[in-house]
């Protein structure tokens, strides 16, 4: 090529000797988890997660199945906690502590599971309004709006006895009344995003509308909604307890807000039987505390950098 | 860096002046040195132009005067205001000096006006809080101002957003202006705005600084804006001045390497030197936190000689009334010939500075 | 170098005719009139600069050329052939007729490395097979050597300069046959400004490639391009060669625009426009420019005076002999009967 021939006053040609060695691959996620697990906020989260999703995963090995079965067990009736019963025994005579370690489960379940469609329709419908603008993106907000104005618990319970008792409906119910804060971040952040140089390039280097959203504005929008499921799992775990405490979900099912229902249905308050009462709710505080904490440590991790990107 | 006090010729006694400026970021070996030892003076009634790419250290410099840094940045030297050092001030008398003394119209000015507040309480701010007037004299004021600079008093009643960027430009020099203060301090005062709105503006900041004896300081990456108002012009390379001298001659016969290459950066149109030959800066800006033995322009430079590595560098006389940081000013060197380095060895020849 | 435009010359690579693009302003009641009427045609190997000041329509028309946005009126032909605006045609124009932008930092996607970067453009039309061979020619060819140093890095390890080369590398790994840059060095130093033009000017050289670059910046124009055409207000209101437009402009826009350089102060006097640009939603009648012009308010008790405030001076065409000015005052009048007719466009 005949420039490099080019000699003279200057040459066109930019050496890098400085540059170094190329950073390894993932290098940049590496720092960041990194971070991560350096911040108070990111360690105390994660470690009561683990301890939480470790309960669950092995409740069935510590509590037997006979534990639960209130016709299979023998224990005092509302008892005080003692070295047998650590957290005293419900009306039926079962140890509070097995119901609740059991409980992790459906509760967690239910959270991950209602956040997840939460997530899933609230980023597609962001999305698309986002990208798309024009009457799409006027009839989605509208009817995000129309949603947001609802109040979310009448709301959940009415879907939820429509929708018949059972664990399915309160997934539902609770991702019906929570979409909607997803949906307007995910807008906000692709209409931030799409306004960008690099969208423009994009689109004259030839991308449609499906390459600029899956090679752009996706890629963007991810950390965004990473760090608001973690904080919605918190929000959902919450909003179960609440229904399946006022008698909405499965009845056979043993869970922090039906612990806290049948509580309050035997007269445990009365009775002033408090270790029935309040390890439900400490439970769930606890497990709530651990992804509220992780998600603040994400968004920490992820703020940063994203004003850097300005 | 101290060389001989900066020529600027006999005249008042000095309204700024500053000696052996260091700013520099953080602790240690990793510490950003932003300025490296400046030394230069400005009377009433002059304009200085400081020139340099981002990454010079004009900003900072700048900033350091009023002190204005953060308080990460680490600043030493004097900065003599009517005598008077700046960085050693208690914070009472900072705060009197600024803007009724010296004043400062910041990069991005236009975006720097409130935007939920009229122009008039804005120009009002700074007059009531260092003047003893009141509400209705400081409004009086304010429209007088306006027209001084060239917009009419109706305009006190708008909001920031009403106003083109020129106009809201117009206002950052009002709001300067507002206090009488014999210095001000532009820091790009005319990036984003249109050629010929810039033009209006450079007239404007020339024509007020002679009516009022006002000293400016303005920098600009432009060395055409700075052609227009200026009167000498300093040229900033990795943190330090390399060539300082009357506008005009410095633009007509540049006597340090990287100010040619500045200027030729941007072309005359009619010189057939330029037509179709565009002309650059091989390589990249330094970085600033190493500290280079020798001359930190050697890596690009096209007339380099091997003691550009090895020499101490300060500014010496290059001309009356001009200083440059070239050792090609000194007769000992003037005649050598140049070397071209083979590209692997444009490394900065370096050595962590143990004092820093 | 007098040889006058091309009039002859082969079919232009990229032309437009008759232009217009409005847009719709929610502000005022009146649509922006951003590119009104305009020609222009720009030759195989040829480098025309556009110069204008902000709001007159040539970064609009820059990205009318790609393609990005849809013309209300008039055509935008490549090799012959207009443009349409079916995804496919879109697509296939894309593969000719590049685009680089003012800000590489932000026309770079601050995620992917520069391989991605450069291979984006090949992998959207699915050229994949020699990718790699692809994006290291393309970084060669931008200057960027050798590629293999810069294959892993991120947009923000590099400097401005070597940014915008990725951005041209990005471009070129398409093979195009014509660059529209916009404001390509606005935001670079001094010092990385050189470079990148002398790059516009080797990629003429060695690959053949037209390049319409956009800029407020009449040095631009002198450093590295063959004709000039200078906007205002939507309209080409001068256009020529760069020696007859730079050193001998008849349009009083031009004029003032040139005598605000320094180093204009020895041949004309300053003329500093009153005023700021108007607005493209309230383009004044007549002649565009005469509330601002200083030929207008100097020639008040000329005859002609009326035509600049009632009739507007014809569209400049895309070709012609000589440079071209769009002003009443610039056609002396040939015959009476022609007193009436708004001439501007053809010198005698």
């Amino acid at each position: 090529m005949s420039t490099d021939q080019r000699g003279g006053d200057l040459l066109p040609i930019v050496n890098a000797p400085h540059l170094g060695r190329p950073p390894a691959r993932f290098a940049g996620a590496r720092r960041r988890m990194t971070r991560f697990f350096t911040m108070p906020t990111g360690i105390f989260g994660t470690v009561v997660l683990v301890a939480v999703v470790a309960t669950a995963v092995l409740a069935p090995l510590i509590v037997p199945a006979a534990a639960l079965d209130v016709t299979r067990v023998d224990g005092p009736s509302l008892h005080p906690p003692t070295a047998g019963y650590p957290l005293g025994t419900d009306q039926a005579g079962r140890s509070v502590l097995d119901l609740v370690i059991w409980g992790t489960r459906s509760s967690l379940v239910i959270g991950l599971i209602a956040t997840a469609l939460t997530v899933v329709v609230g980023t597609t419908i962001g999305l698309v309004a986002g990208h798309y603008g024009g009457w799409v993106e006027r009839l989605l907000m509208q009817i995000t709006d129309w949603v947001i104005a609802l109040p979310g618990l009448p709301l959940a319970i009415s879907l939820a006895a429509v929708l018949g008792q059972g664990n399915a409906s309160i997934i539902v119910a609770i991702a019906v009344t929570s979409w909607t804060g997803t949906a307007r971040l995910v807008r906000a952040q692709t209409l931030a995003v799409g306004a960008r140089s690099f969208v423009e390039r994009a689109k004259a280097l030839g991308a449609t509308d499906g390459q600029v959203m899956r090679r752009h504005i996706l890629p963007s929008v991810v950390p965004i909604v990473l760090v608001t499921s973690t904080l919605k799992i918190a929000d959902s775990i919450l909003s179960a307890a609440t229904l399946t405490f006022l008698g909405l979900g499965n009845p056979m099912d043993v869970s922090w807000g039906s612990i806290l229902n049948s509580a309050l249905g035997q007269g445990a308050l009365t009775a002033g039987a408090w270790w029935y009462l309040i390890p439900p709710g400490v439970a769930i505080l606890v497990v709530v505390l651990g992804f509220t904490l992780c998600g603040r440590a994400l968004e920490t991790i992820i703020n940063p950098r994203m004003g850097a990107q300005r | 860096m101290t060389g001989p006090a900066p020529v600027a010729g006999d005249g008042p006694a000095p309204l700024l002046e500053v000696s052996d400026l260091r700013v520099s970021y953080g602790v240690g070996d990793r510490s950003v040195k932003a300025v490296r030892g400046v030394d230069f003076v400005v009377r009433s009634g002059e304009a200085l132009g400081v020139a340099g790419e981002s990454g010079s250290g004009k900003s900072t410099l700048v900033m350091s005067f009023l002190r204005l840094l953060p308080p990460s940045a680490t600043v030493t030297g004097r900065v003599r205001y009517h005598g008077e050092d700046i960085l050693t001030m208690n914070w009472g008398r900072v705060r009197a000096v600024r803007w009724a003394g010296a004043s400062m119209i910041f990069q991005g000015a236009m975006s720097a006006l409130n935007p939920v507040r009229t122009i008039a309480q804005q120009i009002v701010e700074p007059i009531v809080l260092h003047e003893k007037v009141g509400a209705r004299a400081a409004r009086a004021r304010a429209a007088s101002l306006l027209n001084d600079v060239g917009l009419p008093a109706a305009r006190l009643n708008s909001y920031p957003h009403e106003l083109s960027g020129g106009q809201r430009q117009r206002v950052m020099i009002a709001m300067a202006l507002a206090c009488g203060p014999d210095l001000i301090v532009a820091d790009e005062p005319t990036t984003a705005l249109d050629v010929m709105v810039q033009a209006q503006i450079l007239q404007l900041l020339k024509d007020l600084a002679a009516s009022r004896a006002i000293g400016l300081i303005m920098i600009s990456h432009d060395l055409s804006v700075l052609a227009e108002v200026c009167d000498r012009l300093a040229v900033m390379y990795a943190g330090s001045i390399c060539e300082v001298g009357p506008t005009a001659e410095v633009r007509a016969d540049p006597r340090h390497p990287y100010s040619a290459a500045l200027l030729d950066a941007f072309p005359e149109i009619g010189d057939p030197a330029s037509r179709r030959r565009p002309h650059g800066l091989p390589g990249d800006p330094p970085d600033a936190t190493l500290t280079p033995r020798g001359c930190p322009f050697a890596p690009r430079c096209g007339i380099v000689m091997p003691a550009c590595t090895v020499h101490e560098i300060e500014l010496w006389p290059a001309g009356h009334g001009r200083l440059s940081s070239c050792l090609r000013v000194l007769p000992e060197f003037a005649d050598e010939q140049p070397v071209v380095i083979p590209a692997a060895a444009t490394d900065v020849v370096t050595e962590r500075n143990p004092g820093g | 170098m007098s040889t006058p435009v091309q009039s002859s010359a082969p079919r232009p690579v990229l032309e437009v005719k008759n232009l217009r693009v409005t847009f719709a302003s929610r502000r005022a009641a009146s649509p922006a009139r951003a590119v009104d009427d305009v020609n222009l045609s720009l030759g195989k190997g040829e480098i025309i600069a556009l110069i204008g000041e902000s709001g007159c329509g040539k970064s609009t028309l820059a990205r009318a050329l790609v393609g990005l946005v849809r013309p209300e009126s008039g055509q935008v032909i490549a090799e012959g052939s207009p443009l349409r605006y079916a995804k496919a045609a879109l697509r296939r124009h894309r593969r000719s007729v590049q685009l680089v932008l003012q800000d590489p930092a932000g026309a770079l996607n601050p995620r992917h490395t520069v391989y991605d970067l450069v291979a984006e453009g090949p992998r959207l039309h699915g050229l994949t097979d020699n990718l790699y061979d692809r994006v290291r020619t393309a970084l060669t060819q931008a200057g960027l050597r050798p590629p293999e140093q810069f294959l892993a890095r991120y947009p923000h390890q590099l400097s401005g300069g070597q940014q915008q080369r990725v951005v041209i590398a990005g471009a070129l790994a398409l093979d195009p046959t014509v660059l529209v840059a916009d404001e390509p060095v606005s935001s670079l130093d001094a010092s990385a400004r050189g470079e990148v033009l002398r790059l516009l000017l080797d990629l003429r050289d060695t690959l053949g490639l037209s390049a319409l670059v956009v800029s407020h910046d009449l040095g631009l124009a002198w450093n590295i391009a063959d004709r000039v055409a200078v906007m205002y207000l939507g309209r080409i209101v001068e256009l020529g060669t760069v020696e007859e437009v730079l050193l001998r402009p008849r349009h009083p826009y031009t004029k003032a625009l040139l005598s605000i350089l320094p180093g204009a102060r020895g041949t004309s006097a300053l003329t500093l426009l009153q005023g700021e640009t108007p607005d493209p939603t309230a383009i004044p009648p007549g002649c565009r420019f005469h509330p601002r012009c200083p030929l207008y308010a100097e020639k008040q008790e000329d005859p002609r005076a009326s035509w600049c405030r009632e009739r507007d001076p014809q569209v400049l065409p895309a070709q012609s002999e000589t440079a071209l000015a769009a002003c009443h005052f610039v056609a002396p009048i040939r015959k009476p009967e022609d007193a009436d007719s708004p001439h501007s466009a053809v010198a005698p």
